[in-house]
């Protein structure tokens, strides 16, 4: 016995094989393709084609609509674990003398002595993305935003490379350290609420996300009170906004307290 | 005739050693995040624990199962040799060699991406290298298959092939065809972002390959199962096949409509359209017939047994079976847990109820109780009654199999009925934490807490049986005679050619491969801005 004898419509297991599943295919296919669509009264096809390309998934665009004007600007970066991550002398050396403007706010070794974030040792991918949103207005500050309107692409490179590359020191006030707060390696779950470790150190980083310890514990309240009130919005996809509005207002100031009460060789230790 | 018993047994112990390895870390996970055990504050062991888990429960366990047993049956069915021993120990060897390659990123916190690889999460490039490996390894055991079919037929023409060798080849061509949507989601997309020479990748795509797999990855981890069901349970029992056709359709029809209905697993995924969710969703109805049909021809041969034990009546001949024999326990608590299971499968199934369950506990007490409880009891069956022909020894502690038995069922019930409630209350899968001191979650720590027993119930029994069979090597000696297969109540003489070989069958299932995926695929593929950046693990 041979497949020739098998792939023949004189075989009968042959005919009824093929027969039903081509007839199932065909009806379960009508019934998707056309019945179904048409089925729903809320949506509307210009015919029976428009409807087949509907449910098949063939991308469209909406005609008539028009994407929403944004009333703010949100954040245009996009980051990769690969964003700067082999930088080179002369771009640390061209950042170096870029920074020399940065130092009354951020301090000349990196590490603020006003209530500005420290940058001595930041991830390069932190400061390029906050360098990039001040200059598109994706956020604004005061102070901040005239320093980065005239930033060049290269520039803002250059001076992320250079702060990532510089030693990280002890804050200038250091506190006692604080315990671990749940809010910090548990989370709210409940509240949907990550741990802020899981992605700010003490756990795991996650790239875009910035190391915390020895920052400002005033800075660090602001900034979640204004990703609360929706004020600072140049977090990819609200992903601190939907976090910083689910807190109470004692676990901000729990995680706030805590982070700042650390010293960066933490952060050495995990990454 | 089992000649190449050396090969048999290395395949089954590697399958036990690492299934150990697993279930202890399922039963740590189980306990962990449960209300009984302290919260380990570092969510990334729990997922390292998990990628193992489900690597080693979904791929290698299962494969070296279905390998051992698939050498087995081609040496004593066909009554012949294995050809290709040297390619069998190659493919056994890369499997030692893919294992050991995935397991060191895993246990390095390098390759958390639980085992369905959550693309764009991207983990250490040697994690999945070790997966290839795994996976090619068992290729060569699909060739020889059918290459020892092949050698048969010649020397038997006409011959019609014995039932578990038709299954069997059945199986391996279904694991063959369906591995290939994982392997292309890992050659073309992963691989190449894991190894640096990509930066984007197309996660939406990725995750139709992998449900290419993920579907009928589960029927070719059931192939064993069922062939135990069809070929051994009725010969141990003293029973015989109610029909040989209709196991043969069975097969065939699990060939066919277990490939294109994968996107089950896709309903909640805008990439794909409405249209072809509901192609699939119809095709995965059509994939309970075979279910059906063996339950009743199962259920049917074990009444011959009972009848011919001189059971009487209506349902009278049900106390006649011989409920000590261990592969009657086996088979009974096995269709238990394939029925609740198989309910559980119907609302997964229908589009609009999988909204109310989706990537809830409920799926992962659904596939416990089908895949660890129903599917993995019959492989335990299947290690019990084939161990003294491979060892040449007695199993003596028909007890202490029974108890193992009994537990392994109790511990399944005990922990994935509870699993399924706090699915339907809602509870999220695949989470590291639940603060159980949370009034809204409060009331689901009695049955996390019942779960986690039950784990523990299943870790004992886990370890009995793999007690039971190493004492089973130590045994007196025995002769225990040619291993045989069950015979139907009419042993066919002639089969037509149809049920006889499979290629019209893997045509159907190729050609509904490519209506049911083709246009999804390569409309995808072909599409600008469907990749996003990769996250790599670890990386900052
Ligand atoms: C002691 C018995 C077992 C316990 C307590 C257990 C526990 C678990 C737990 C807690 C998870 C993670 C669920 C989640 O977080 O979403 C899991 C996942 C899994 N288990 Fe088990 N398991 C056991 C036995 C088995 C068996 C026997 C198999 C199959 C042979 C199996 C296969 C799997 C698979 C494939 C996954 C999915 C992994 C993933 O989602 O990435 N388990 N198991
Ligand atoms: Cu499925």
């Amino acid at each position: 016995m041979s497949t020739r004898d098998l792939f023949t419509l004189r075989n009968s297991h042959f005919r009824t094989g093929v027969g039903i599943t081509a007839a199932i295919l065909v009806v379960t296919a009508i019934a998707g393709f056309i019945v179904l669509p048409f089925a729903q009264p809320w949506v509307q096809f210009a015919g029976v084609w428009d409807a087949i390309c509907s449910a098949a998934g063939v991308p469209q665009r909406a005609a008539s609509v028009t994407a929403p004007e944004q009333a703010k600007r949100l954040s245009e970066v996009v980051l990769t674990s690969n964003t700067l991550s082999r930088p080179s002398q002369e771009a640390i050396g061209r950042g170096a003398t870029l920074a020399q403007r940065c130092a009354i706010c951020h301090g000349p070794t990196g590490v603020s002595r006003a209530d500005s974030p420290n940058l001595a040792g930041q991830y390069a991918a932190v400061i390029y993305k906050e360098l990039h949103d001040f200059r598109s207005g994706a956020r604004t500050n005061a102070v901040m935003s005239p320093f980065a309107v005239n930033l060049t692409d290269q520039e803002i490179a250059d001076l992320s490379n250079y702060y990532a590359y510089l030693p990280r020191l002890p804050a200038y006030h250091p506190t006692p350290q604080l315990p671990k707060p749940n809010i910090v390696i548990y989370g709210a779950p409940m509240r949907g609420i990550a741990p802020c470790g899981a992605c700010h150190g003490s756990l795991d980083n996650k790239t875009g996300s910035p190391w915390l310890e020895g920052q400002s514990e005033a800075y660090m309240k602001a900034q979640l009170h204004a990703f609360a009130s929706g004020e600072r919005r140049n977090d990819i996809s609200q992903q601190m906004r939907n976090i910083a509005r689910a807190m109470t207002p004692q676990e901000i100031e729990q995680a706030a307290a805590y982070y700042a009460s650390q010293p960066p060789d933490v952060v050495k230790a995990v990454d | 005739m089992l000649v190449n018993r050396k090969l048999i047994l290395a395949h089954f112990w590697l399958a036990f050693a690492v299934f150990g390895v697993a279930l202890t870390l399922g039963a740590w996970q189980m306990f962990i995040r449960s209300p009984i055990g302290t919260w380990l504050s570092n969510p990334e062991l729990y997922y390292r624990s998990l990628t193992a888990h489900g690597t080693v429960m979904g791929y290698v366990f299962p494969t070296l199962v279905a390998m051992a047993f698939g050498y087995a049956i081609s040496e004593s069915a066909l009554q012949q040799r294995l050809v290709g021993v040297r390619w069998a120990w190659a493919g056994f060897w890369l499997i030692v060699a893919g294992s050991i390659m995935a397991v060191i990123p895993i246990a390095l916190g390098r390759a958390s991406v639980l085992y369905t690889f959550y693309p764009p999460l991207i983990g250490n490039v040697f994690y999945y290298l070790g997966v290839v490996l795994v996976v090619v390894g068992s290729w060569i055991w699909v060739a020889l298959m059918s290459v020892n079919l092949r050698v048969w037929r010649k020397a038997n023409p006409g011959a019609p092939v014995p039932l578990a060798m038709f299954a069997n080849v059945a199986g391996s061509y279904l694991w063959a065809w369906t591995a290939v949507g994982a392997a292309l989601e890992l050659l073309l997309q992963i691989i190449p972002v894991a190894a640096g020479l990509k930066a984007t990748i197309d996660a939406g795509l990725a995750r139709i390959f992998f449900s290419w797999t993920l579907h009928a990855i589960v029927y070719f981890w059931l192939m064993p199962t069922y062939i135990a069901y069809y070929t051994i349970v009725p010969r141990a029992i003293g029973g015989r096949v109610y029909s040989d056709s209709m196991a043969r359709i069975a097969f065939i029809l699990f060939l066919v409509v277990s490939m294109p209905i994968g996107m089950h697993h896709t309903f909640a995924d805008p990439q794909v359209g409405a249209g072809f969710k509901f192609i699939h969703s119809a095709f995965t109805a059509l994939v309970a017939l075979p279910t059906l049909l063996t339950v009743f021809t199962i259920c049917a041969s074990v009444e011959i047994a009972a009848r011919l034990r001189g059971g009487r009546g209506m349902f009278g001949w049900i106390g006649a079976l011989p409920w000590d024999n261990p592969m009657m326990l086996a088979l009974a608590f096995s269709f238990v847990m394939l029925g609740f299971g198989g309910a559980g499968g119907l609302i997964n199934m229908s589009y609009q109820l999988d909204a109310s369950i989706h990537n809830t506990q409920w799926i992962t007490g659904h596939f416990h109780l089908i895949f660890g409880g129903a599917i993995v009891i019959m492989y335990f069956a299947i290690a019990y009654d084939l161990w003294p022909h491979l060892t040449g020894r007695e199993l003596i502690d028909i007890r202490l199999i029974r108890t193992q038995l009994w537990l392994w069922f109790i511990g399944m019930i005990v922990t994935t009925f509870p699993w399924h409630w706090v699915g339907i209350l809602g509870m999220p899968r695949r989470m590291a934490y639940f603060d159980f001191g949370d009034p809204a979650i409060a009331p689901q720590a009695l049955s996390v807490t019942l779960s986690a027993i039950g784990g523990f119930i299943l870790l004992a029994s886990g370890i009995m049986f793999i007690v039971i069979l190493a004492r089973g090597m130590r045994a007196p000696q025995i002769d225990a005679g040619p291993y045989r297969f069950a015979l139907a109540v009419h042993q066919p003489t002639t089969v037509p050619v149809a049920l006889n070989t499979h290629a019209l069958w893997v045509a159907l299932m190729i050609g509904l491969t490519l209506t049911n995926y083709g246009y999804p695929i390569l409309n995808l593929a072909l599409s600008s801005g469907t990749s996003v950046p990769a996250v790599y693990v670890g990386a900052q």
